[in-house]
């Protein structure tokens, strides 16, 4: 299958560990990804203008149409952000057509004929959790994991239609597909944090302490993610405000795609493991 | 004379402009870094690193990124072939006209012992590179009327620098194309390189109007075969070792062919002179005017190349990154490649504000960097958007000349904080704390009560208007993390979900935005998700943050 590849800002200069990732990973299935040159999908700027996120957000799904391709978005943020415009732009004509008189001005328009996925949601639909175990050579063992979801891609359900709001299983079996273990944890479908992050870092660290913390204490090795946000926080925040001199912090955090993407044989500068900051990393000792 | 000293009062002005721009390059504070370091210590950081880099296996980069990076341009190629081209014909072709025709006597004269300028290949090539010149220049005036925001980036700098080149060059064909035509430079020719008496004047005359395209007051009569014989030979003993035919000069020619008509009147009013004047003088306004326009890129721009290619690898030392930064901001050529692919470049028609474009952001940054006192208006300006910019790198990425662009940004936002422009979500936090403090409920019947407009006010998101449904179950508050991470969460938030909604059914405007809460907002939405009444809790609060952030900017 074919998708547009669509990053977001954060990725190419904070975690290009998940671009390289996850280019490994679809490659192996045959995921063929086309990289168009998109805008931000206005998330940030949210906060400050609706317009300026509708008509941002709007663009990327013209930009995509026109190539005639759905989107594909390894961010969760960027996935609720594009989803909440694509919901609005069909249910209100008026706010459709002021859009497009903004898009006509550079020959886009936007029709709501191809959609946008999560690459969670293409691995779990469009390749299958029993494909992807196939491709699973070295299944990890013992390995226990704090299956982190992420707000954006969840709530609110009926615009992400991502997966159940209250008991979300997808990533689980996701995870599950490469022998790890997705283990119960009560904070598991918390906010990671990170949208405070730069606004009230002392609030935002609390939110992401408590996960962590329990992630922790319910007997978990490491978190892992499918948002470039919340690896992010997980790792990078982490990193910079809560680890100890030994460079360790409350638990790490790895990337889905690197998860998987080790167990099905690559290495670690494949994955960009090493880009990951956090210490105690050390997945290759769980792999059979 | 004349030309001695002016050139030499324009050598002297580019010089003292080129010391100005340097010394500011050690003196402009960027970063919180640089408030700790003294320019005498910048000075001698970079004294020491660039012998260091230079005496060290690192040559192999300076030389690789001069080479193809400075001289062909591989940045610019790979962005755009069209903008490569382009920039290649202007700087290719004044690069070789400066040193093969304006500097003809150090250069040409030196190499080829042929040399004359109206002899070929020199005749030829000058033209060619003149006009590699004008089809630049022509490709930049396209440019910058059509290509994504030119129109909008583009300004009086960049008009400077067209039309400067336009004037130099066109100045340039049009004096080759008097002088080609002239009857009184044929004159001055002759009575210098040949002694002829009338008739042998008369056939040489005949051969140069025929062949030269010379015009004289008196049409010499060229139909006869014998004087024509006659010129051609006098023409091969005194003229032919210095003149190529002047249909080699293939464009000063056809401005030649142009004024043809008016020809002897242009020469009785010594147009050549005139041509002449405004030639050389243009060229010495844009010598001595270089440091202070975009010219001043020629030298700072390989500079930016050559110190972030070193810079990159390794940890550079904190003086010379401060340095580093100052002096980017004369590297900047204002080309605009920065601004055509910004990933919020799209939000620029909707702020209206230039700043979010990465190419005016950086003329902003030029007047924070050099301690200029800004007003608040213009602070907020730079602020939006500094903070607007999602950092993902790609101006960076695209920057033809190197520039750093991402640690400028990164490091103007740091110095807005520290001015009091925070990012603004920070700062309508403080705002509204500052503005409303926690006013009891007075304050709220003083705006009209409004639940109608209020509705239609809460525009773009869905269903906002959905807060009318509330019957203050508490649900919101009680599955928010932010709420339950306070001991008192009143108040430290000011308002609590519910409270807010049901502050919006009252039509209590100033209430519902007058509160920490709205700001604190983590956007998980498990209040919407959970509301049994299908208020879209977060989305309401989003729509009360962009209320609150114009009504506070004061553009409502």
């Amino acid at each position: 299958m074919k998708v547009a590849l669509f990053q977001g800002c954060k990725i190419p200069y904070f975690v290009p560990q998940y671009e390289e990732s996850l280019r490994a990973v679809c490659g192996e299935f045959g995921i063929e990804l086309l990289d168009l040159e998109f805008n931000c999908c206005g998330y940030p700027v949210r906060n400050l203008d609706a317009h300026s996120y509708v008509i941002s957000s709007a663009r990327n799904l013209a930009l995509a149409e026109k190539a005639g391709l759905g989107i594909m978005t390894p961010c969760k943020c960027c996935y609720g952000s594009l989803k909440k415009t694509e919901q609005m732009l069909k249910e209100r004509e008026s706010l459709r057509e002021q859009v497009n008189s903004v898009l006509a001005k550079e020959g886009l328009v936007y029709q709501g004929t191809h959609g946008v996925k999560h690459l969670l949601s293409v691995l779990f639909h469009d390749v299958g959790v029993d494909r992807v175990k196939e491709r699973v050579t070295r299944p990890y063992q013992g390995l226990n994991i704090a299956v982190h979801y992420g707000c954006h891609a969840l709530r609110p359900s009926k615009v992400t239609q991502f997966d159940d709001p209250i008991a979300p299983v997808k990533f689980d079996r996701l995870v599950e597909a490469t022998g790890a273990k997705s283990i119960e944890w009560t904070s598991k479908l918390q906010c990671c944090g990170n949208p405070l992050w730069g606004k009230n870092d002392a609030l935002s660290l609390d939110l992401t302490t408590k996960k962590l913390e329990n992630a922790r204490d319910s007997g978990a090795e490491i978190v892992c993610v499918a948002c470039t946000y919340c690896q992010i926080q997980f790792d990078t925040v982490q990193q910079q405000e809560l680890a100890g001199n030994d460079g360790n912090g409350i638990i790490p955090s790895v990337l889905y795609t690197q998860l998987l993407g080790l167990s099905m044989g690559f290495g670690e500068e494949d994955l960009g493991l090493n880009r990951n900051r956090l210490k105690g990393r050390e997945l290759e000792k769980f792999l059979t | 004379m004349f030309f001695s000293v002016t050139l030499y009062l324009a050598l002297l002005i580019c010089g003292i402009g080129l010391l100005y721009k340097v010394v500011s390059w050690f003196r402009y504070r960027i970063g919180r870094e640089a408030s700790s370091i003294s320019a005498g210590e910048r000075l001698v950081s970079a004294a020491k690193g660039v012998p260091a880099a230079v005496l060290s296996p690192r040559i192999g980069i300076l030389i690789k990124v001069f080479t193809l990076d400075v001289l062909l341009q591989r940045r610019i190629f790979k962005e755009s072939r069209l903008r490569w081209a382009m920039h290649m014909c202007i700087y290719g072709g004044f690069m070789l006209l400066l040193f093969m025709h304006a500097l003809d006597t150090f250069v040409s004269m030196k190499l080829f012992s042929e040399y004359h300028a109206t002899l070929n290949p020199f005749l030829f090539f000058r033209n060619l590179f003149g006009a590699m010149v004008v089809i630049g220049v022509l490709i930049a005036i396209y440019r910058r009327m059509t290509v994504k925001r030119m129109r909008i980036t583009s300004g009086g700098m960049d008009v400077y620098a067209i039309v400067i080149l336009a004037v130099i060059l066109v100045s340039g064909f049009l004096l080759e194309g008097a002088k080609i035509v002239s009857h009184e430079v044929f004159q001055d020719m002759v009575d210098e390189w040949a002694f002829l008496d009338d008739e042998e004047l008369a056939s040489l005359r005949a051969y140069w109007a025929k062949e030269f395209s010379v015009v004289f007051p008196e049409r010499p009569d060229w139909t006869d075969e014998a004087v024509l014989e006659q010129g051609r030979e006098l023409h091969e003993i005194s003229c032919a070792e210095c003149h190529s035919k002047p249909q080699w000069a293939f464009v000063s020619y056809g401005a030649a062919k142009l004024i043809t008509p008016a020809a002897v009147k242009l020469t009785n009013a010594d147009a050549a002179t005139g041509l002449r004047y405004i030639h050389i003088l243009a060229c010495f306004l844009g010598l001595a005017y270089l440091p202070f326009s975009k010219f001043l890129h020629i030298f700072a721009s390989p500079v930016s190349l050559l110190v972030n290619a070193i810079m990159k690898e390794g940890k550079p030392a904190e003086a010379n990154v401060v340095t580093r930064r100052a002096m980017e901001l004369d590297a900047c050529t204002h080309c605009g490649a920065c601004s055509e692919h910004c990933s919020v470049g799209v939000i620029y028609e909707q702020f209206l504000n230039r700043t979010i474009l990465p190419s005016e952001k950086l003329i902003a940054l030029r007047s924070l960097a050099s301690g200029k006192s800004l007003g608040d208006k213009e602070l907020q300006t730079i602020q939006e958007g500094s903070f607007i910019c999602t950092n993902c790198y790609r101006c960076t990425q695209v920057c033809p000349v190197g520039i750093n662009l991402q640690d400028l940004w990164i490091t103007i936002k740091e110095d807005l904080a520290v001015l009091g422009y925070p990012e603004p979500v920070v700062w309508a936090a403080d705002a509204v704390e500052a503005r409303y403090g926690s006013k009891p409920l007075e304050t709220g019947l003083l705006s009209p009560p409004g639940g109608i407009e209020l509705q239609k006010e809460l525009g773009v998101s869905l269903q906002a208007d959905t807060f009318s449904r509330c019957f203050e179950c508490q649900t919101c508050t009680n599955v928010c993390p932010v709420v339950n991470n306070f001991e008192n969460p009143k108040a430290t938030l000011g308002l609590l979900p519910h409270q807010i909604m049901h502050s919006l059914g009252l039509g209590l405007k100033e209430h519902a935005m007058g509160n920490r809460m709205i700001w604190d907002c983590v956007t998980c939405y498990q209040c919407q998700e959970q509301c049994p009444q299908g208020v879209q809790v977060a989305d309401v609060l989003y729509e009360l943050r962009n209320m609150s952030y114009r009504h506070l900017k004061g553009t409502e």
